[in-house]
This record gives C-alpha cells, structure tokens and sequence, in this order.
C-alpha cells in the first residue's frame, strides 16, 4: 500500500469554507444513573470544517464518547446548541454515519455486501442495482472485495471494523463519526487500520470526527485535536497536528498534549510528596 | 544487598525438519467416522436401540393389555392407517393444532411489539404474563366449555392459551436482549416504527424467538392432546386424543400406543424437518448459535 504522506498535508483544517461544516456552541451533557446526575461535558464547544479530520481527544471520563452520541442524535443536550449544516440536530440520521468500537455493530443476519447496501436501501438514499454498485465500490477500497459475500462471524476483528467504516463511508455521510473505532483491535492491526484510514480520506476527503484517548492515535489520525479535561468533560485546548511524515514533529506534539492533559495531576502529586 | 538480575541464557536457533519426513500431517477420516458424524445417523441409531429395548422388553413381558411389543404396535398403526381411522384423527388434531399456534403466535406478536413500543405495553404484557403463564391451559377447559360449548372453539381457545405466554415471554426478552449498538445501528440508517422491528428487532432476537416458537409448539401439542382426552366425541371425528381414549376404552392397547407413537413421530418430524431446517438457515448460518 502507497505511503499516504505524501497526499496528506497539514493545510487540511485551513478554512476552506468559511462557514463551519459543524457548529456545537455551549453544549452541555447530563445523563442520570439509579443514584444520579451525572454531567459529562460542561458548555463544550467547536467547530468542524468540511474535510476536517477532528478528533476529541481526552482521558476516560471526558465524556467524549457521550459527546459523540450527542453529535449522532442518540442524546439531547441540557444547554447549548449542535447545528450540522446549520440545521439544529434533533435526532439520529443517514447523515451522521456511527462507526462504533463494538464489533457486533454489524447486523449479523447479513453478509457484508447485505450489511452496506442495506444501509443505503433502508435509509431511502437509493435502491437495488446502484446500492450494490456503490457497496461494492466502497468494499473494494476496504480490500473486502473477497468477503462480500461472507457473514460477520466469519471474520476477523480488523475485517468487521473494515466492513463498519466501508458502509459509513458508502453512505457518503456529510460527516462519519468514528468512536474508538480500533480501541478493540491487537496493536499490528490497528496500525494498518490508522494507515488505511488516512488512505482512504486522502482518496475521499470525506469529514471525519474521530474520538480516542491514545495522544499517538490523535496525532496520527487527526488534523484538528481537541483536548478534553475528565469530569466533567471541558474544553482543554484545540490544536494542529503534524504532517504524517514529520517523526520529529509529532514527537514534540504528543509531548505537548500529554503536558496539557496531565499538568494537573503533576502538580497535585507535586503537593502530595 | 545485590539486585535480582534475570537468568540470562544463550539464544538459541533450530533447524525444522522438511514436513515430508514427519509421517502424517493430515489425513482424511474413516468412513466410519464419517457417517458417524452426520447428526441424523446418530439420532437414528438412538430411536432403533430404544425401538429394540421395547421389544425385548415387552416381549419379555408378555402382556398385551400392559404393555404391548414394538412390533404389535407397529401392526396396529398400520391396520388403523389402513382402515383410514389414525390419518382422519391426525388430520383433525393438526388442524386445531395449526389453528391454535397460529393465532398464538400472532397474538404474542402483536402483544410484543406493543410492549417494546409503548411502557404501558410493556407493564400490561408483563402483568398478563406473570398472571396467565403459570396458569395450566387445560385448567381453563371447563371454562372454555361454559363460554365456546363442546366444541372446537374450546380445544382452539386453551392452545392458543398455551402458546400464547411462553412465546410472548421468550420473544420480549429476546427484543430487550438485541444489543444497544445494534439498536443504534438501526436509528443510525433512520429507521423507525415497524420498519424498526422487522428489520432490526426481529431478527436480532431471532435466536430467543425461535426458542420460544419450540416451546409453544410443544405446549400445544400437550394441550391438544389433553383437551382431546377430555372430550372430543362429539363431532363424531375428533383427534388424536380422541383415539388414543377411545381405544383404552375398548381396551385396544397396541392401538393406544399406536396413538402415543403418533404423537411422538409427528414430534420428531417437526423438530428435524422443520426447526432444524429453520435453524440453520438462520440462527446458525448468521452464527447467532453454535
């Protein structure tokens, strides 16, 4: 597989429109166990631009993931306001495809070929003939082509997360949400995951927003990282990656985020000793 | 005090030998083996030994009124079948039966997607369910005989009865079972409604389904057999209960067996031909189950 470095340059989160792809202003999370109200996010916000490759990025707790399932219409926020194209977000749709960390997140009374085109033909985008043309365009770029007419149980980890993201993609989403999407995958696959992945949005450019809680995963993965303090989860700092192929860079990058992230935590152990 | 240093060993490289000199790397299995490995031989051998032990046994036995032999059994199936009695009484048991677990099924359906709809239909079936599983369908006969009258109504009434709980019960935990991914899976593609449930809901508890669809099966075919056994006499056709109490009546014991072995063929027929059939091209071929 071709190197992705050279196609993918740092002016990806340069504004290209002016106008931000998606707008969260304020937005504030709450969601009650048994025992109580719990706030997972307090007045968050951020924009993301068209071709963007956002990650939230922050420690368990962070309430990124909450974040994510606000942003997919799973969860209504108790202040504050989500906007995607400037319409309000109210509920979940086909235009903000979830790739889940979860492998059972394929439907597993269908075979891949099934699983994708039934996303496209269940969500009215189109029918028959040209749903199976696109599934199997976007399979082909996921290196599916052989399984498409296995069933999930049959593969592999790497493989149904593969199947998840070549069916989000193949509903061509005005942004995919990515949560922890290879946190459930061995170290070498996960890798080649990254390596994929950015393969493929320098073939696409399509938005991504894409949470994590490993800095190198952000700094690999991400153009745009916003940090995220834990309970409850707050806007840290929001900042640039590094050219994939900048070793040295993004070296210096994870440095600076771990400090941002933990500068707390050293400073209250300073106290302790 | 001296610091716990690992064991250091020398590294260590191997030459492996050419897979021709090992001997056998893989080999294909007896014929034996084989055939022994196909479910339905195995099963056959089982219902052949049990078929012999009855014979040996009656005949060891001796007697007739007790405990008729295999064979005996078998001549007095034959004779009934002949004679056009046993399949009439197999046809008129399989129509209520069929009737009963259809509407069973469709009411437990009905009372599902209500329950996973709406939280009152999720109390309702909950409270109805607790109230009515526990409750034996033929206890409801007498009742079922005071509303419906002597007839068919009645036997269709308490199978439906007894299909309708267990199957609702295994079906609503079967919905509350489908995973929270796939649930969102579903929103995700914007589907909603019934759309929802056939498409998501159903066969993401199919496995709990088609569990409970062979208990109510099961529950049926006790209820039919022993609502039958109660009455039955009065269209002059009646079931396969019916022909099994008409026989002990006149003391035809290999003909009450004959009806016995009846119901337990039919039993087999449909566990092996129907549910498993069902089973594997669903559940299994997903790899829903084992």
């Amino acid at each position: 597989m071709a190197s992705p470095s050279a196609s993918i340059s740092p002016v990806a989160s340069s504004a290209q429109d002016t106008a931000p792809l998606l707008d969260v202003q304020g937005v504030t999370l709450q969601y009650k166990t048994k025992e109580s109200l719990v706030t997972a996010t307090f007045r968050v916000s951020f924009n993301v631009f068209k071709s963007d490759r956002f990650v939230l990025l922050g420690p368990s707790g962070c309430g990124k993931s909450t974040l994510l399932k606000a942003i997919g219409g799973y969860l209504h926020p108790t202040e504050g306001e989500m906007r995607l194209k400037n319409r309000v977000i109210t509920k979940p749709g086909p235009d903000r495809m979830m790739v889940f960390q979860e492998f059972d997140q394929l439907l597993p009374w269908k075979t891949v070929k099934q699983n994708v085109t039934f996303a496209l033909t269940s969500s009215g985008r189109m029918s028959g003939a040209e749903a199976e043309t696109r599934a199997l365009s976007y399979l082909n770029k996921v290196n599916l082509t052989k399984f498409v007419d296995s069933y999930p149980h049959t593969l592999s980890g790497g493989m149904k997360q593969r199947v998840a993201i070549a069916r989000g993609m193949a509903m061509e989403p005005d942004v995919l949400l990515m949560d922890e999407p290879f946190a459930a995958l061995d170290a070498l696959t996960r890798r080649k995951m990254q390596d994929e992945l950015l393969q493929l949005w320098a073939d696409t450019r399509f938005t991504v927003l894409f949470v994590t809680h490993s800095i190198p995963e952000a700094v690999k993965i991400g153009s745009r990282i916003l940090l995220l303090s834990p309970h409850p989860g707050q806007v840290k700092a929001e900042v640039n990656s590094v050219a994939p192929d900048d070793a040295a860079g993004a070296r210096a990058l994870e440095r600076k985020i771990h400090n941002a992230l933990f500068a707390d935590e050293v400073e209250e152990d300073a106290l302790h000793h | 005090m001296s610091a716990i240093l690992p064991c250091t060993r020398p590294e260590r490289a191997c030459d492996t030998l050419d897979s021709s000199t090992i001997g056998v790397i893989e080999k294909p299995i007896s014929t034996f083996e084989r055939v022994w490995n196909q479910d339905w031989v195995r099963k056959a051998f089982i219902i052949i030994f049990l078929a012999l032990l009855w014979q040996f046994y009656a005949a060891w036995k001796n007697n007739q009124l007790v405990f008729p032999t295999f064979v005996d059994t078998v001549k007095a199936f034959v004779d009934s079948c002949k004679e056009g009695v046993l399949p009439a009484r197999i046809v008129g048991s399989l129509k209520l039966l069929v009737g009963g677990y259809g509407i069973g099924l469709a009411l437990a359906g009905v009372m599902t997607v209500l329950a996973i709809s709406t939280r009152f239909g999720n109390d309702l079936l909950e409270t109805l369910t607790s109230m009515f599983n526990p409750l034996p369908a033929i206890a409801l006969l007498p009742l079922a005989m005071l509303w419906f009258g002597l007839g068919n109504l009645s036997i269709i009434f308490v199978t439906v009865h007894s299909v309708l709980w267990p199957v609702a019960l295994n079906t609503h935990s079967g919905f509350r079972s489908v995973s929270t991914t796939m649930r969102m899976v579903g929103k995700n593609y914007g589907l909603g409604g019934l759309n929802y449930v056939f498409k998501i809901l159903i066969p993401g508890a199919f496995p709990s389904i088609l569990a409970g669809m062979k208990i109510g099966w099961a529950f049926a075919w006790r209820t039919l057999i022993a609502a039958e056994l109660v009455y039955g006499a009065n269209k002059g056709g009646g079931g396969l209960g019916w022909y099994i109490f008409e026989n002990k009546n006149t003391l035809e014991i290999p003909a009450v067996f004959a009806g016995l072995l009846t119901v337990i063929i039919i039993g087999l027929i449909v566990e092996n031909l129907v549910f498993r059939v069902i089973e594997r091209r669903t559940v299994r071929k997903w790899g829903m189950q084992a």
